[in-house]
């Protein structure tokens, strides 16, 4: 039965192929640009993503804060409100799997003819952890080279491209602020931030060495900053109060004192871009739907039209014994039908321009099997929602007034 | 409806149906007793405007009516919903109209099949009932072919393939030669003749009494009444 009527809704499109095509016109657009959204607004979720994970998961970092001085604000990261007994205190904390106490700035690198400036960090081995930065070339520093303030570097992928072009870096000695530095490695390459800046544009110190030989300090043990990992996404929010109140604890900030610190979740701030995304894909995709309630519409017309022009094949339907319901999914099908194969070709089509950005433009996108199956959820409820007027109507002719039908 | 309604294929009692119009009710037929036993070969006749369609119409089941009782194969049908009358139009009944009414995107094949479709009959059964009714209609040739590849009077034989290919208990025709020339029209007949010698219940709706002269009964109608019912030239009622 149901194959018949398969083959009937089949032969009833292709009757009248011009008009069939310029039904389905609608449903394809609609289609196509949902598709299109979706590809675009998962490629850019997907790119956020892949920049988060290269920054390393669920971090926070703690600013040693503004303090007042005789009504004379300083900025974040104005005064040496932390310690590396803060860092070490916060480490003992639950929760917490990577502390690293950290001071970084800009300085100019020198090795042999070449100079080159770029971010110097000086900090513990837990950064490399927290961070999951991988070592390709060489070896990482250890506690023990931090607790003596020995002179080693670890360089990223674009200083040593730079400053040492072609020579094996490794072994090499360079200076940064007059101090010879040992590069004992190679850091492996991350690409941009999400502000965009050159990750491997970095040399990577102990932070005793830093503090001595390359920043100096105003007083030895204070730190600039802490990154702190957290065990899981889940309970970051818990550790971020826990460090919080652990911090007050140990600066003894009275209650209504405010915090001489601050708190900056990277992974939040990763999050929020791809919200941006997020948001905006859904709006665009939010657009393109109007087109497929304009196919939609479309289609209900030409159903009408149709159920009008064949009348009289319903009325002789109805007297060979057609019940309503025979009518009503006869005509039912072939909305659904006509929405099916709009949304098939409005699938491809929308495949094949998302392929095409991505090859003109390199723009990321990401054609997803959800993003099929909810264009064709999407279809199917059309071709229902606006095939089922027109086929009720067909059902509930009166079989009489139809035969008579000219 | 004491009586034993097993005898009749057909049998009406106080048929009676109304429609509205503008200027009021119009009673299109005013209670009509009429039974037809099974093997008849029946016409109905009658001026325009006399009621036969509206009496056609109601034996077909494709209309109810406003009063009285209709007992087909002692059913009584009367007050049926419109899937009811469906099926009892599929199962019991098989039309033959004036205009053929033949689906043009189907084949004959097809469209001979096409109340097996609706009676719930697999593809097999279907291709093979509608085979041998072509054939018995002398048509199995054109099998594949669209109906508007063969002439008026071919297409109306698949019609009347079409109206028994279910095996109904009556077929009914409305005018079916009205659209055919004298020399198709005869032929037509032949054939309804040759059914009705077969044992097939027939009426046949016609205002030509050369076409009403095939049948062994007529009933005439006028102004929604039964004028008078022949028997085979003699006065039955």
């Amino acid at each position: 039965m149901l194959k018949a009527m398969l083959g009937e809704a089949w032969l009833a499109m292709g009757a009248n192929r011009l008009r069939t095509a310029l039904t389905m016109l609608g449903m394809v657009i609609g289609v196509g640009a949902v598709v299109i959204m979706m590809a675009i607004g998962q490629g850019a979720q997907f790119a956020v993503q892949q920049t988060i994970s290269t920054m390393g998961a669920n971090l926070f970092i703690v600013l040693s804060g503004s303090f007042t001085t005789s009504g004379v604000r300083s900025g974040s990261a104005g005064g040496p409100t932390l310690t590396v007994g803060d860092s070490e205190a916060v480490a003992e904390l639950d929760g917490v799997i990577n502390v690293a106490p950290t001071h970084q700035g800009t300085r100019q690198l020198v090795y042999g003819s070449q100079n080159w400036s770029c971010t110097v960090v000086g900090t513990t081995p837990e950064y490399l952890d927290a961070r999951a930065w991988s070592i390709v070339q060489g070896a990482a520093f250890s506690d023990s080279d931090v607790r003596s303030a020995t002179r080693v570097a670890l360089i990223g992928k674009t200083v040593a491209e730079n400053l040492f072009a072609g020579d094996d870096p490794v072994g090499k000695t360079m200076r940064i602020q007059q101090n010879p530095f040992v590069v004992i490695g190679v850091l492996g390459a991350k690409g941009q931030s999400l502000d965009g800046r050159d990750q491997d544009d970095t040399v990577i110190v102990p932070l005793t060495t830093a503090q001595r030989k390359v920043f100096g300090t105003p007083f030895l043990g204070s730190v600039r900053m802490i990154m702190v990992q957290a065990e899981s996404a889940e309970n970051m929010a818990k550790v971020e109060a826990s460090v919080e109140a652990l911090l007050r604890q140990r600066h003894r900030l009275r209650e209504d004192t405010p915090n001489d610190f601050f708190m900056r979740n990277l992974s939040a701030a990763a999050e929020s871009q791809a919200e941006t995304t997020r948001t905006m894909s859904i709006l665009l995709g939010a657009i393109a739907s109007i087109s497929l309630l304009v196919g939609g519409i479309g289609i209900m017309n030409i159903m009408l039209v149709s159920v009008t022009e064949r009348t009289r094949e319903i009325g002789i339907r109805m007297a060979i014994g057609a019940r309503q319901r025979d009518i009503l999914s006869q005509f039912l099908l072939e909305a659904v039908m006509i929405s099916f194969a709009g949304c098939l070709l409005g699938l491809l089509l929308g495949i094949g321009i998302a392929l095409g950005i991505n090859a003109f433009t390199g723009m990321v996108i990401v054609i997803s099997g959800s993003a099929a199956l909810v264009a064709f959820a999407v279809a199917a409820t059309v071709g229902i929602f606006f095939g089922w007027y027109p086929a009720r109507k067909a059902a509930r002719l009166d079989p009489i007034e139809a035969l008579r039908y000219q | 409806m004491s009586q034993p309604a097993s005898e009749a294929v057909i049998r009406v009692v106080g048929l009676g149906k109304s429609y509205a119009t503008a200027a009021g009710l119009f009673p299109a037929l005013k209670g009509v007793d009429l039974a037809i036993r099974p093997g008849e070969y029946l016409a109905i006749m009658g001026p325009s405007g006399s009621g036969k369609s509206t009496f056609m119409n109601l034996l077909g089941c494709l209309d109810t009516p406003t009063i009285g009782e209709y007992f087909l194969a002692g059913e009584n049908v009367a007050h049926l919903d419109p899937d009811a009358l469906a099926i009892l139009r599929n199962r019991t009944l098989g039309f033959v109209f004036q205009g053929f009414n033949l689906l043009p995107r189907m084949s004959l094949q097809d469209n001979v099949a096409l109340p097996l479709v609706y009676a719930g009959l697999d593809k097999e059964t279907r291709r093979a009932r509608a085979r041998a009714m072509l054939a018995k209609v002398g048509l199995e040739r054109y099998a594949e072919s669209l109906p508007n590849r063969i002439s008026g009077g071919q297409q109306q034989r698949v019609a009347i393939a079409r109206a028994l290919v279910n095996e109904p208990r009556l077929i009914l025709a409305d005018e079916p030669t009205g659209n055919l020339d004298s020399h198709t029209s005869e032929e037509i007949m032949a054939l309804f003749d040759q059914l009705n010698g077969e044992g097939i219940t027939i009426v046949i709706v016609t205002h030509e009494n050369d076409i009403a002269a095939h049948a062994r009964r007529q009933v005439r109608f006028l102004d929604g009444q039964i004028q008078s019912d022949h028997l085979s030239g003699a006065v039955a009622a």
